[in-house]
């Protein structure tokens, strides 16, 4: 299983992105082989409007079947949705901390996007 | 002849100098169309007292993909500049609500899988107010993201053997791009204060970016606020009108009354706009090629 965590770092200690499709990038941790992939997101930094849809496509394509993310908008939930990956909030310092509280089945899976997009 | 409204924000008296402008130009035996193109929040026809004789539906092209066809390819998604498509394998999504109808995903499909249908995005009602003044304006579906296609289809309406008052969104964003994109004459209207001189600043930048003739109307003016004076000194734009403040004014506005019919002494002031109008549009007449130098 494939699990992206957004990070404003490279690596496991690295502070975790609260954002979704604004996240610096993506850290995905491969519980089946213990390896790192580093995923940039930056393109979408200045993005206009679509950040949080691109931002999942992204992540779709790098095979991800889960998401880690702070908040994430009604529209990339709806791409994450289609793609079939799950989406866990969480509040967690680092990168290391989140995927811990996971494997411990103590994130929650949203079920819904938990902020509002917006318009600009 | 098309004359913009405009104001920084709201509340400067914006609608109340585009109303009473048109009142005074068609009291002067012009053919005048009111023009409001504050598609979010339309009230002109209120103050106009128009009566709609016609309505239409406005509709953006919306592309839909056939995912029978669509080979997951992810040209669309890698071209479209406004994120509107993803492509996840076997199934490529659009967001309608960040598409702007553009149709580049159409051209660049390799595999034809796309194709357009269309969706609205509100509706235009046009008709006739007091004194023979045209009007129209659009609204906007609730909820609908984006203006400009539907501004660009009221301005479409618009009637070239009338002078046009054009009524803008407030606000500099692409809203108002589109409002003045093909305006003669921008009147923008401000207030003697730290905000209103804000909002001036940045939309006569905008404006001036764009190449527009700009004219300033200074509402509730008391001639004591010099930072104003001076950055209308600096930039050398010319005041046509200074409307004195007034308390009058604002329970004129509630009514939905016409200032110029309650407010006599207000004439002289919108007869050097309309001085300045007519100026402007003799100009016009006499370039070349039908565009001010
Ligand atoms: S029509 Fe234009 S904006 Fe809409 S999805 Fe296609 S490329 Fe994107
Ligand atoms: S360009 Fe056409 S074929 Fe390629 S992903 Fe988009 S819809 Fe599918």
């Amino acid at each position: 299983m494939k699990i992206a965590i957004t990070t404003s770092g490279d690596n496991l200690a690295s502070p975790m992105d609260s954002r979704f499709g604004r996240a610096v990038r993506f850290l995905v941790y491969d519980t089946d082989t213990k390896g790192l992939l580093l995923v940039d997101n930056s393109q979408n930094l200045n993005a206009a409007q679509g950040a949080g849809i691109q931002a999942a496509q992204t992540v779709a394509e790098a095979g991800a079947n889960v998401v880690i993310t702070g908040h994430c908008g009604p529209k990339a939930f709806r791409v994450l949705k289609a793609a079939g990956i799950a989406v866990y909030n969480c509040e967690a310092a680092t990168v290391q901390e989140a995927l811990g509280l996971f494997g411990e089945g103590k994130l929650l899976t949203a079920s819904n996007a938990d902020v509002e997009g917006h318009w600009s | 002849m098309k004359v913009v409204i405009a104001s920084g924000k709201g509340g400067t008296g914006k609608t109340t100098v585009a109303v009473n402008l048109a009142w005074f130009l068609a009291n002067c035996g012009r053919k005048v169309q009111y023009i409001d193109c504050d598609v979010e929040e339309p009230n002109g026809n209120f103050f106009i007292s128009a009566h709609f004789s016609k309505r239409i539906s406005a509709f953006v092209m919306l592309p839909v993909v056939d995912q029978q066809k669509c080979t997951s390819c992810g040209e669309c998604s890698a071209k479209c500049r406004f994120n509107a498509i993803v492509r996840l394998p076997g199934n490529t999504m659009i967001f309608p609500e960040l598409c702007h109808g553009c149709g580049l995903c159409l051209l660049v499909c390799p595999a034809k899988a796309i194709s357009e249908d269309e969706r609205e995005i509100g509706i235009i009602e046009s008709g006739m107010g007091w004194g023979g003044i045209s009007f129209v304006h659009g609204v906007l579906n609730i909820g609908e993201p984006m203006p400009k296609p539907l501004i660009r289809k009221v301005k479409e309406q618009g009637l070239s053997d009338h002078i046009q008052i054009i009524d803008a969104p407030p606000g500099t964003s692409c809203s108002f791009v589109e409002t003045i994109s093909d305006a003669d004459l921008v009147i923008l209207v401000t207030e003697p204060t730290p905000f209103g001189l804000h909002d001036l600043k940045i939309s006569e930048e905008v404006a001036r970016a764009r190449g527009k003739s700009i004219r300033v109307v200074i509402n509730k003016d008391n001639g004591t606020f010099r930072p104003l004076e001076k950055f209308l000194e600096d930039r050398r734009l010319k005041i046509t009108a200074r409307l004195p403040e007034n308390r009058k004014v604002a329970e004129v506005y509630s009514k939905g009354d016409i200032l110029l019919e309650e407010l006599p002494d207000y004439r002289e002031h919108f007869s050097s706009i309309a001085a300045e109008v007519f100026r402007q549009s003799e100009n016009l007449e006499h370039s070349p090629n039908g565009v001010l130098p």
